[in-house]
């Protein structure tokens, strides 16, 4: 939140600089909140999942439940989505999903930095995905790869066509997955931030302002709701969309 | 909130630039740090004052989300999965043997059922063959018993009706005398004079047979 009465609903997405590293290169380099906060990413879900998991007891507790769930949740959606041999690229798609899932959460600690919020960010997320459908594809499949462009059964002179659209509906993946969890994101923190800056006003106004302000209070209060839905909901997306790109890149045939 | 300020003022746009880029050092405080009332000149925001399209923040971004999940990766794919994944083959391996073992207990119950079962129907077979041989022996000592008896008796008959028959032929013997001798003396008291002995006894005998 801004300082003072001031109310600026995209300071929450400030990247700043913690430790500077100066410019090598003309490009500028600095240790930031937004790295501050991946690397918490990062350890507050190696320590969660080690540490739930300490007692290795074979009736598990509620952490290690919920350490186990996570596992067997991410797994039967990657077996059920790209097969037994989508196993492989299990570890990805579990890093991706709590990635994620812990920046969407943690995003939503008051006075937080959301990771995902930076479409760069996101776009990283995306090209990881992409790219290892891209070199996985080449490397298994070789030029076999590309009948992911030509789909079967169509008519030769439908086929440039079809080859055309298949390619912008490729290159459009990770476009839509970047874009769909960077703009999730970023909205709902913005009405979330927007909402709470009504309150604020209308109870500078008076007793009267006290009053109304319980309309944005509740507003605040579904929203907030909304956005922890959201916030699980969008790494699930994500996650289910990543291992439905590898299945193409498992069985590139239609 | 507070009522030193004026009226709250919301900035859609970029609030609080100290510079030209939003990329700020968080040292320097911001402008606007005492709740004053800025309005940002529109003009001076150019392209990059939105944070999450400032492209100079991009690198370092890039740089250390590579790090960050380059680093969650080898965690998860090193140590977190594989551990996590044998505490649950661990649980799977452990009820596959306990069920396991629950069915080799379930088969030898069922084998001792079974031995039991049969255990009891060869001995009730036994006892069925005993009580056969018994009846059958008692029937047929019986059966002897009844035959020695049988003869015994009709042996006993017969020697009975012998008897008999012997008192009979004596009887009749003695008959014959007295017939003869009653004869002889009517015939002397009816005609005085004895008959010959030979002739009544002729007569007797023709009489008796008759």
């Amino acid at each position: 939140m801004a300082s003072g009465s001031v109310i600026d609903p995209i300071h929450q997405f400030q990247i700043n600089k913690i430790v500077d590293m100066g410019a090598p290169g003309g490009v500028q380099l600095a240790f930031t909140n937004s790295a501050a906060f991946m690397f918490g990413i990062v350890a507050l879900i190696f320590f969660f999942l080690t540490f739930a998991t300490r007692g290795r007891t074979l009736v598990p507790g509620r952490l290690q439940s919920l350490a186990e769930m996570s596992y067997e949740f991410v797994a039967s959606t990657v077996r059920s989505t790209a097969g037994n041999e989508g196993m492989k690229f299990f570890p990805l798609v579990f890093s991706l999903f709590m990635f994620v899932l812990f920046a969407n959460f943690i995003g939503m600690v008051p006075y937080a930095f959301t990771v995902t919020s930076h479409i760069v960010v996101t776009a990283a997320l995306a090209l990881i995905v992409i790219g290892t459908v891209i070199i996985y594809g080449f490397a298994r499949h070789g030029t076999h790869f590309l009948h992911l462009f030509v789909p079967s059964g169509v008519p030769a002179f439908l086929l440039p066509f079809m080859v055309v659209i298949e390619l912008i509906s490729f290159l459009s993946r990770p476009i839509s997955l970047s874009l769909r969890l960077f703009a999730n994101m970023l909205a709902g923190h913005i009405a979330m931030k927007v909402f709470a800056g009504f309150i604020v006003m209308m109870t500078a106004t008076g007793l009267a302002g006290w009053f109304g302000a319980v309309l944005p209070l509740a507003m605040v209060i579904a929203l907030t709701a909304l956005e922890f839905l959201v916030a699980a909901l969008q790494a699930y997306v994500f996650a289910v969309l990543t291992c439905i790109y590898l299945n193409d890149a498992l069985h590139p045939g239609h | 909130m507070s009522e030193t300020s004026g009226p709250a003022v919301f900035v859609i746009a970029q609030a609080e630039t100290s510079g030209g880029s939003s990329f700020g050092d968080s040292t320097t405080p911001p402008a606007n740090a005492h709740g004053v009332e800025i309005a940002t000149p529109p003009g001076e925001a150019h392209g990059s004052n939105f944070p999450p399209f400032d492209a100079q923040t991009f690198p370092s971004q890039l740089i250390w989300l590579a790090i960050a999940f380059g680093l969650l990766y080898l965690l998860m794919s090193r140590i977190a999965l594989p551990r996590i994944a044998t505490i649950l083959e661990e649980r799977h391996d452990r009820i596959a043997d306990d069920l396991e073992e629950a069915g080799k207990h379930k088969a030898e119950s069922e084998a001792a059922a079974k031995a039991y079962e049969q255990a009891l129907a060869s001995a009730r077979g036994k006892a069925q063959t005993i009580a056969t041989e018994t009846r059958d022996k008692l029937s047929a000592e019986a059966e002897a018993g009844r035959k020695s008896l049988e003869a015994q008796l009709s042996e006993k008959l017969a020697a009975a009706e012998r008897q008999i028959g012997d008192t009979k032929t004596a009887a009749m013997a003695n008959v014959r005398g007295i017939a003869a001798d009653t004869a002889g003396a009517i015939v002397n008291e009816l005609i005085g004079t004895a008959p010959d002995a030979k002739a009544v006894e002729a007569e007797v005998d023709k009489a008796l047979k008759s």
